[in-house]
């Protein structure tokens, strides 16, 4: 936020705020008006005012769920952080390595995850299974990203690097993960949504057989049992968790790139 | 008075020569052919060519970061790689700074990559950032800096490990002439505060008669070296010198030359 925002950028930054929440407030109210007019029954389309209400009273509930998604993603999320900033940097210091691995990374990233999910569920505990489906989806972005990164240095500071005679571990670690880091974060804000989509396939693959308490798992129990404004509820939550992971990144993001990247600069130079 | 083929300093040693070095890339193109190169301790000499003819490959080879595909580079005194390394500073066409680190951190790199300790890296780097007139501007970031200051630490950086020999690639191309000007009489300074050499490339006639005590005319590529001409106006060299008959006359011959350099092949 500089100080010197003209009334023009003020403005626009006030609009960015105002016009969403005058559409939500507007699309809330054109559902509410609906399923007053037409006498629609709760069972089929509840409106705003219940589903709200249903979030308050089966809070109990619903925390404890959002709890349960919220560690599997955010616990997805780390791993598949770790493994793919890892990976990335071993294919970088390693052709063999990148040649022998890369492919079986492409196949975990292109086979559906939904469709490996009922055959994890197989062999793993439930937790083990939805933390492993959250990591598959999540690490592919980082890992592509990221080797993106560290293959984009800039050709005459390795030069220099080289005329200086430093190590590879020096290289690596004061050029080429520095020039990697905005890739890199491009990756992970990817990530933290994916990671999320991942635990929910997991959940929602597990189903009604599942013992774990998701957020996913309350969707579909709610469905058997007609509750659709619970079947709301929860996705509402799901929604705000989605929102609060990928604003948090975004923040990240800013906070590690605002004196020096391109992409984190504001207003008139 | 410039007068062909003749060294600016006959008495001053070999540093480093180029002995019929050939460059050819692996894509066919031939760069340099029978390059004959000496560079002399303390002088400033500058390799004139039209663009394309090698003198950055040449210097690339000068500074180990390319290898000639025939003929040898022989320094004075054998030295291996290693040693050869706290010998060379280069300074590259753009300012080649790291964006993520701050003015400071940027001159530091080489003196950290040597893993020199923090105290006497740091007094060294504030001398650098002395030399060229940055030290207010230590924790700023390079886009935060114009280009002629981001060149500025760019030289601060090549100094800070205190070189015996400046290899400079084209640096102030890029800069408008004000910037330009005030850059060549600072580097002029330093070069002479340090006594240290300095091979400097360039396709200007009129920044080569300026700074140099020694002129290498390159031909067009595959690139060698056709004519030398001594720049022996006497240093210090300043604002009179740049409005001089003498500059003039100098800037005539050396165009000339490089004239005759690209029509001819250099023949």
């Amino acid at each position: 936020m500089s100080p010197a925002a003209s009334p023009r950028e003020r403005r626009d930054r006030v609009l960015r705020v105002v016009l969403p929440v005058v559409v939500l407030a507007l699309g809330l109210a054109i559902w509410e008006a609906v399923v007053r007019a037409w006498h629609i029954p709760p069972y089929v389309l509840p409106d705003p005012v219940l589903v709200w209400r249903t979030l308050l009273a089966d809070w109990s509930l619903l925390g404890q769920s959002l709890l349960v998604t919220l560690t599997t993603t955010v616990e997805g999320f780390l791993l598949a952080a770790a493994g793919g900033v890892g990976l990335a940097v071993l294919f970088n210091q390693s052709r063999l390595i990148e040649y022998s691995l890369y492919p079986y990374a492409v196949i975990l990233q292109v086979t559906p995850v939904i469709a490996i999910a009922p055959l994890l569920l197989v062999y793993l505990q439930q937790p083990t299974a939805v933390l492993v489906c959250a990591w598959i989806v999540a690490f592919f972005p980082v890992l592509a990203n990221t080797t993106l990164g560290l293959n984009s240095v800039d050709r005459n500071l390795g030069d220099l690097f080289a005329l200086y005679g430093a190590s590879r571990l020096k290289v690596l670690w004061n050029l080429k993960l520095p020039s990697a880091l905005p890739y890199m974060l491009a990756g992970l804000r990817i990530a933290g949504g994916l990671s999320l989509v991942g635990a929910v396939a997991a959940e929602i693959a597990a189903g009604s057989a599942g013992a774990g308490s998701g957020l996913a798992f309350r969707i579909t129990e709610s469905g058997y049992r007609l509750n659709i404004p619970r079947m709301f509820a929860a996705l509402i939550l799901l929604s705000v968790t989605g929102i609060v992971i990928f604003y948090a990144l975004a923040l990240v993001n800013y906070l590690a790139l605002r004196r020096w990247h391109e992409s984190a600069l504001q207003g008139e130079r | 008075m410039l007068q062909s083929s003749a060294p600016a300093s006959r008495s001053s040693a070999m540093l480093v020569a180029l002995r019929g070095v050939a460059k050819t890339f692996p894509n066919g193109t031939q760069a340099l052919a029978g390059l004959d190169f000496e560079v002399r301790q303390g002088e400033f000499v500058s390799l004139l060519g039209p663009s394309g003819c090698g003198k950055s490959t040449a210097l690339r080879i000068v500074a180990g970061l390319s290898e000639p595909t025939a003929g040898a580079v022989e320094w004075v005194e054998r030295t291996d790689k290693t040693e050869r390394r706290s010998r060379i500073g280069f300074v590259f066409q753009e300012p080649t700074l790291m964006p993520w680190a701050n003015v400071r951190d940027n001159v530091r790199l080489p003196l950290k990559l040597a893993g020199a300790r923090g105290g006497e890296a740091a007094a060294r780097v504030e001398a650098a950032l002395e030399r060229v007139g940055l030290v207010a501007f230590a924790g700023a970031y390079p886009r935060e800096l114009s280009g002629g200051m981001r060149m500025r630490v760019s030289i601060a950086r090549a100094l800070v490990t205190e070189p015996e020999l400046l290899l400079m690639d084209e640096p102030f191309a890029a800069l408008d002439e004000i910037t330009r000007f005030a850059l060549n009489d600072d580097l002029l300074q330093m070069w002479q505060a340090l006594r240290m050499t300095i091979v400097f490339v360039t396709h200007s006639v009129f920044e080569s008669v300026y700074l140099s005590s020694r002129i290498a005319v390159m031909s067009p590529r595959p690139g060698r070296i056709v004519t030398e001409l001594a720049g022996d106006a006497p240093y210090p060299r300043g604002r009179e010198f740049r409005t001089s008959a003498e500059y003039a006359g100098q800037c005539r011959r050396a165009s000339d030359a490089l004239g005759r350099a690209v029509a001819g092949g250099g023949r």
